[in-house]
């Protein structure tokens, strides 16, 4: 179990560790951010909206073509790119700033 | 005489009451019963309780205690999603489909627009052309200057100043809203850079006049007069010059071809009184190594155009009728050679000489953004971008196979400049665009009578007047291209000072 939860922060590792990672929220099934690098309140707001942005983002791929799924999600904005990879499980949420 | 005496009482029968009662009947009535009944009510039992939430500190933070993580499920969720992560964040480093891409979320104008095209009828009458625009400090009012730049002679007809307030209702483009008449042609015209009413006029009689558009009466307040310190050729720029002691203070600076630049001071009787002065002399003029002989001839000093760095209140260009372009300072202690009868001793301001255009220099601009870059343009056709750091230009476009009056650089987008030519255009050139040819080029004029003068608007950024030898001045509204800063293009303008080429 610890070897596990030692495996799961290494993993979280190796992604922060690439240029220009902001940071990174896992978010669980319920919503519920479970670890994050952000403060509080970023987190939350990262973690609530993006939960229901990317729950909407898959019903209208499926809505589209029933047999086709979303799998993953970037946003790009002015001043970032929001990638969420989706399961049913859990979110992972990466924040990158875009290249100079 | 008098005696007590009694009279019999006599009685006198009701007939009314008699009347009545014959009449009078008896009856009864009653309302029915009105029924009640009673009935028992009682509320339930009610009981309190007391309801309280604990104050958690630190609820956010438990919540990675709180949920129950299970650490095998996340770490095979995150071992699947780890690859695709990695390949789209190196993907999105290196990705560069965005570059220069922004939404414009809000409505766009599309095309550069003629919004007003203003006119003195009188002055058109007597073919005088427009010198010199400017707008004031609320960037609503444009004022311009009536003379003429095609006629060498002592003019000695009078000439207008006018003015227009284009936010004012009913605004009539062929009555201004003010009128200043001068005795002489007006070369150059600027508004105080705070004081909305305002101006300052530079005569070709050499004088310098300040009028105050408030006064309707008489507007002149201030003038040099005709002294020994004046001008003794066309005054080509005048300019207001924060004065160093006081705040608020202002002090005025004229330019012109008899080579002086002077700078004045207010004094009684709204006179104004030269405070220092500078001379160019051609013997002063600092050779540099890379540059020939100097062409022949004092005439070759003439100041034309003057443009202040934005960014050292010292520093100056000045474009003179010999072609080149001078970077001057205030600071200056050297005096001036050959220079007397003037009541202040005058100085030699010239530090550096740019390699010089093919004819007189008609106009300078010193770049909002960056402090070594300025533009000259001039007779010979050709836009110089010059850098303070070096002698010969970093890029020389030719925008005109006639001259070139004016260019003027964007208050706004770092690479965007404005230039007017003899041709009737108004082009608007954007380094970002293309560095060889105008991004714009607007007509302001049919049958090429040329474009003197134009002026970009520093508080409604998306305005741009530009005056004409027909008369008239035209205020155009630029596309969302020229008003909104891209992104990098600072960088960029960096970039094109940084080419120097020693």
């Amino acid at each position: 179990m610890a070897e596990a939860k030692a495996e799961v922060e290494e993993t979280l590792k190796r992604i922060e560790a690439h240029k220009g990672v902001v940071g990174t929220i896992v978010v669980n099934a319920e919503g519920i951010p479970i670890r994050t690098t952000f403060d509080n309140s970023t987190t939350v707001q990262y973690a609530g909206l993006l939960q229901q942005l990317t729950m909407k983002a898959r019903s209208t791929v499926r809505d589209i073509d029933p047999r086709n799924d979303l799998t993953f999600l970037r946003i790009r904005s002015k001043k970032h790119e929001i990638m969420v990879a989706p399961e049913n499980e859990y979110l992972l949420i990466v924040i990158q700033k875009p290249c100079e | 005489m008098f005696a007590d005496g009694t009279a019999g009482s006599a009685d006198v029968g009701s007939l009314w009451r008699r009347a009545r009662s014959a009449r009078c009947e008896a009856k009864s009535c009653q309302t029915g019963e009105i029924s009640t009944a009673e009935a028992a009510v009682q509320s339930r039992t009610s009981q309190d309780a007391g309801v309280q939430t604990d104050q958690s500190k630190d609820a956010a933070q438990d919540f990675q205690q709180e949920v129950q993580v299970d650490s095998a499920h996340l770490l095979s969720f995150l071992q699947r999603v780890e690859d695709v992560v990695i390949k789209e964040l190196n993907k999105n480093w290196k990705s560069h489909a965005f570059d220069g891409f922004e939404v414009n979320w809000t409505d766009q104008n599309e095309t550069v627009l003629c919004l007003h095209k203003l006119s003195y009828p009188e002055a058109q009458d007597q073919k005088l052309q427009v010198t010199s625009v400017s707008w004031n400090a609320t960037g609503s009012v444009v004022a311009c200057s009536y003379g003429r730049l095609d006629d060498g002679d002592w003019a000695t007809e009078k000439s207008y100043v006018c003015t227009w307030n284009l936010d004012r209702r009913g605004l009539n483009p062929q009555r201004p809203d003010l009128v200043v008449d001068v005795p002489s042609s007006v070369m150059c015209v600027a508004f105080h850079p705070s004081q909305p009413s305002l101006i300052v006029g530079g005569l070709f009689s050499g004088e310098v006049m300040v009028w105050d558009t408030s006064r309707l009466e008489d507007p002149l307040i201030l003038r040099t007069g005709m002294t020994d310190d004046t001008h003794t050729d066309p005054v080509y720029e005048v300019n207001w010059l924060p004065d160093a002691k006081h705040r608020n203070h202002f002090q005025l600076l004229s330019a012109s071809t008899d080579g002086k630049i002077l700078v004045w001071r207010e004094e009684r009787d709204s006179r104004l009184a030269l405070a220092e002065g500078f001379a160019l002399v051609a013997q002063q003029i600092p050779r540099s190594i890379q540059l020939k002989k100097l062409a022949r001839g004092e005439a070759a000093v003439g100041v034309t155009s003057l443009s202040f760095s934005h960014f050292d209140p010292r520093m100056f260009v000045v474009g003179v009728e010999g072609g080149y372009s001078l970077q001057c300072s205030t600071a200056v202690e050297t005096e001036a050679l050959h220079r007397t009868g003037s009541s202040v001793p005058l100085r030699a301001p010239a530090e550096l000489a740019f390699a010089p255009h093919g004819g007189p220099v008609y106009s300078v601009s010193c770049s909002p953004f960056h402090r070594n870059l300025f533009l000259s343009c001039g007779t010979d056709g050709h836009v110089h971008l010059h850098s303070m750091l070096q002698a010969q230009p970093l890029l020389s476009l030719q925008l005109s196979k006639k001259y070139l009056f004016c260019v003027r650089w964007s208050p706004v987008r770092p690479l965007v400049f404005a230039a007017a030519s003899g041709e009737g255009d108004v082009q608007l050139f954007d380094f970002e665009k293309s560095s060889q040819k105008p991004a714009v080029s607007i007509k302001q004029t049919t049958g090429e009578s040329p474009v003197y003068c134009l002026e970009f608007n520093v508080k409604q950024t998306q305005l741009l007047a530009a005056g004409d030898a027909t008369g008239t001045v035209k205020v155009w509204q630029l596309s969302s291209d020229f008003t909104e800063q891209r992104l990098r293009e600072m960088n960029h303008l960096e970039q094109l000072a940084s080419e120097v080429t020693d």
